[in-house]
């Protein structure tokens, strides 16, 4: 059992835990993930990590409930327990392998969609602790569903917000804003990792490829054991088939094949043609 | 003479119905059926049944208390040997070992030891003591990866010797391939898989779930920080394989161990799992071993027309014959001698059906197996909503790749000699991490001697 030592609402629908979890929190790195069950009989969803205090032995998650697996992990309240919370998984960020002088040289940009922001904000926090300020772009629908935002500033070189309907920042969404930076602006970039969902980050990609800037993407595939043992979370990756759990879950995102990502991902979604009730259909992810 | 009397049948569920629920198949032997049976053996002196069991249970000699209904003294003889009696009973493949030898077999039929041993070891599981035992601890601690029959057994031997023993798994729930492979209506979790757990929890073994060794703690972690002075490494062959033939990542197209692991590990035939799973009108479940069985059964439960596709013959089939025969009762259609060649899907990205041409065998090669070739032009198709692929898995290489000296072979199985020593010293292995996919007894008797092999280094240490 894992007890959630604190929980906070950041937006509608959107909650922050941070979760007791010392052996996750002693080997957690930027862009791994966890998998949390809620209730005992839970499912078993993936979500990336937020942030990690080695010391504490913590580890924050930030999590929509968005369907009945997610709204019952959200029902539990602070100094309750999850079921489980197994992890890390998956491979850390590309860039923490990398020589530091060489990361020092080169210029991140950060493109965060929704609640995006949460697993960007332990890649940016730890290129900030070795010296290297790395710009944000945070995209949402309106400005009442930005998070993170103060603790992103704080990090950041220059935090940059998008709103799709203009209600704070940049009117319009964060391919957009990217551009205007580059187009307008005079910025220049040599990584760009963006995490959010599928479709924003193909846009994203298919923009980046023509400004022929290294992308990297995390794919937040189906999963059940995420150890590689199922091929739920199978992605074609320069035609080549690849597990998200144990390859990914970030992937050169010019090789990514990104609509079988998203209808491997929306599986589950309003398939009525069972042969039986009790062959459940999913709502969640 | 005892022997004239014929096999005892066993009872089961009738199959029509079976077929649509996810009860155990077989109900097995009552006490006056176990010891009608138990009498047909003819306690050789030269027992072929013992030579047979990869653990060389004592056969004759359990079946002798069976006889005198001693049921206790029964479920001790098997105990020196084997730790899950309840489990080999049921899934062992009795036919190529200690069934396959009896000489009762030869003109007849042979003696049901596998009905024989697994009501002894439901008996056990009933009536056995369920006080926690009184074991001195050594103060030596080892740690165990993986919770499937090989690490159980590893970590049971070492606890009845005074090894502080931790078992570390994956998964939220223990039992490797036991609780997330093999279906209920086979091997029931509660009745059977949970106790047996529990016998291993009252030797005083600890347990810690949701713990990936090589992610959320490392091997050196164990040993160098925390004290572990041995570890050994159960963790299994639990990553599938696909065919690599178009159409293979179509939404409908499963891995069996997917598939299963929806249904075994995370209950989604149950109404109120939250667990999604699919299967369609009709689904097709390439392969022929108890993975495919297992899934193509399931596949039948949830409502499926349900299709085996295999390209060898009938006569390969790996599967226990058991299955094979209960699969045919359930009405699933078997599709010997085909071959996938490609996934058809429509605009939407599902899968509509199945292309496969026909096979036919050739000459035995040098090693006297007949191989599967195509018949050139005899392609057709099986429409179908979903494939599930069976078609084997291999070792994990996640310990291998963050273990320093940890070496595996080219298919990745993990480098062990006779005793499970690994190539680091105070690391040992066994199972299906080191042999592949295989059985759930050759699992446990590598842990087992494992377990001695760990003892003896300790103790030299
Ligand atoms: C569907 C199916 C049906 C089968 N039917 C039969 C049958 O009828 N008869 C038969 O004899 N055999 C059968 N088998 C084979 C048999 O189950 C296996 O040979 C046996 O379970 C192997 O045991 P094991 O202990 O080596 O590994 P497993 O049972 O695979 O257990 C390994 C465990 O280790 C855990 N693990 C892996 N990596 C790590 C890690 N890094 N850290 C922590 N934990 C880890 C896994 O989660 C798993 O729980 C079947 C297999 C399957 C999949
Ligand atoms: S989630 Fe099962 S293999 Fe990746």
């Amino acid at each position: 059992m894992f007890k959630i030592v604190e929980k906070r609402l950041l937006a509608p629908d959107i909650w922050l835990m941070n979760v007791e979890a010392p052996r996750v929190a002693h080997s957690a790195q930027p862009g791994q993930f966890v998998i949390v069950r809620g209730p005992e009989d839970g499912e078993r969803i993936p979500l990336t990590v937020a942030d990690y205090d080695r010391e504490k032995g913590t580890v924050s998650i930030v999590i929509q409930a968005v369907g009945a697996s997610t709204r019952k992990i959200v029902a539990i309240g602070q100094g309750e327990c999850l079921a489980d919370f197994a992890g890390p998984l998956g491979q850390p960020s590309e860039f923490i392998h990398e020589d530091i002088e060489s990361l020092r040289g080169k210029k991140f940009l950060f493109i965060a969609g929704g609640v995006g922001a949460a697993p960007v904000y332990p890649q940016v926090k730890w290129l900030h602790e070795h010296g290297i300020q790395a710009d944000v772009i945070v995209g949402a629908r309106n400005k009442d569903m930005l998070i993170i935002i103060d603790e992103l500033r704080k990090i950041a070189g220059n935090l940059y917000i998008s709103t799709d309907d203009g209600s704070e920042g940049f009117h319009g969404n964060v391919t957009a804003l990217m551009k205007d930076l580059i187009d307008n602006r005079g910025k220049r970039y040599d990584e760009v990792v963006t995490i959010g969902p599928m479709i924003m980050m193909k846009f994203v990609a298919l923009a980046t490829k023509e400004y022929g800037i290294h992308t990297i993407a995390s794919l937040n595939t189906l999963m059940i054991d995420g150890t590689g043992m199922c091929g739920a979370c199978r992605v074609s990756i320069g035609g080549k088939m690849k597990f998200a759990c144990v390859d990914g879950p970030e992937f050169d995102a010019s090789l990514i094949n990104f609509d079988e990502a998203m209808r491997r991902q929306g599986m589950y979604k309003n398939k009525e043609k069972i042969a039986d009730h009790r062959c459940r259909i999913g709502r969640d992810q | 003479m005892a022997n004239k009397i014929p096999r005892v049948p066993v009872r089961e569920q009738d199959p029509a119905v079976r077929a649509t629920n996810f009860e155990e198949v077989c109900y097995g032997y009552n006490l006056e059926e176990a010891r009608l049976e138990a009498s047909r053996c003819l306690n050789c002196k030269k027992p072929q049944c013992v030579a047979h069991c990869p653990v060389s249970v004592k056969i004759p000699d359990f079946i002798a208390k069976v006889l005198e209904g001693d049921m206790a003294a029964a479920a001790r003889i098997i105990a020196q040997d084997s730790l899950l009696p309840a489990v080999c009973g049921r899934v062992c493949p009795q036919e190529a070992q200690c069934e396959g030898s009896c000489v009762l077999g030869i003109k007849g039929e042979p003696v049901a030891i596998g009905k024989l041993e697994r009501f002894v070891g439901d008996w056990e599981l009933e009536n056995g003591s369920k006080e926690k035992a009184d074991i001195q601890s050594n103060g030596h601690k080892v740690a165990v990866i993986g919770s499937g029959p090989s690490g159980l057994a590893c970590a049971a031997d070492l606890a009845k010797l005074g090894y502080e023993v931790t078992v570390f798994e994956a998964l939220h729930k223990l039992g490797g391939v036991l609780q997330y492979g093999i279906p209920e209506f086979r091997l029931p979790k509660d009745k059977v898989v949970s106790r047996e757990i529990d016998k291993v929890s009252r030797l005083g073994v600890k347990f810690e779930r949701d713990t990936i060794v090589g992610r959320t703690v490392t091997i050196d972690d164990l040993m160098d920080n925390e004290g572990f002075e041995a570890v050994f490494i159960g963790s299994g062959a639990g990553l599938p394989k696909f065919m690599g033939i178009p159409g293979e990542n179509l939404n409908g197209v499963f891995s069996a161990n997917e598939f299963l692991t929806r249904n075994n590990l995370m209950k989604a035939y149950e109404e109120d799992s939250d667990t999604p799973c699919y299967v369609g009108e009709r689904s097709v479940v390439v392969g022929g071993g108890n993975v495919a069985m297992d899934a193509v059964r399931t596949a039948k439960r949830l409502g499926a027309d349900a299709y085996i596709v295999y390209r060898r013959s009938e006569q390969e089939l790996p599967a226990r014959q058991e299955e094979v025969h209960h699969a045919k009762e359930e009405g699933i259609n078997f599709r010997m001698l085909t071959n996938p060649i490609e996934i058809l899907g429509n605009e939407e990205g599902w899968v509509t059906g199945i292309r496969c041409i026909r096979m036919e065998l050739g000459e035995p090669d040098e090693s006297g197996r007949r191989s599967p070739k195509a018949v050139p032009g005899s392609e057709f198709e099986i429409p179908c909503d979903t494939v599930i692929m069976s078609l084997g898995t291999s070792p994990n290489p996640l310990l291998a790749s963050t273990t320093e000296g940890l070496q595996t072979t080219r298919w990745g199985g993990l480098i062990a000699n006779d005793e499970g020593a690994t190539t680091r010293e105070g690391v040992f292995a066994g199972g299906d991490a080191v042999t592949g996919a295989a059985t759930v007894i050759l699992a446990m008797g590598a842990g087992r001697k494992a377990a001695a092999a760990i003892d003896e280094y300790i103790r030299n240490k």
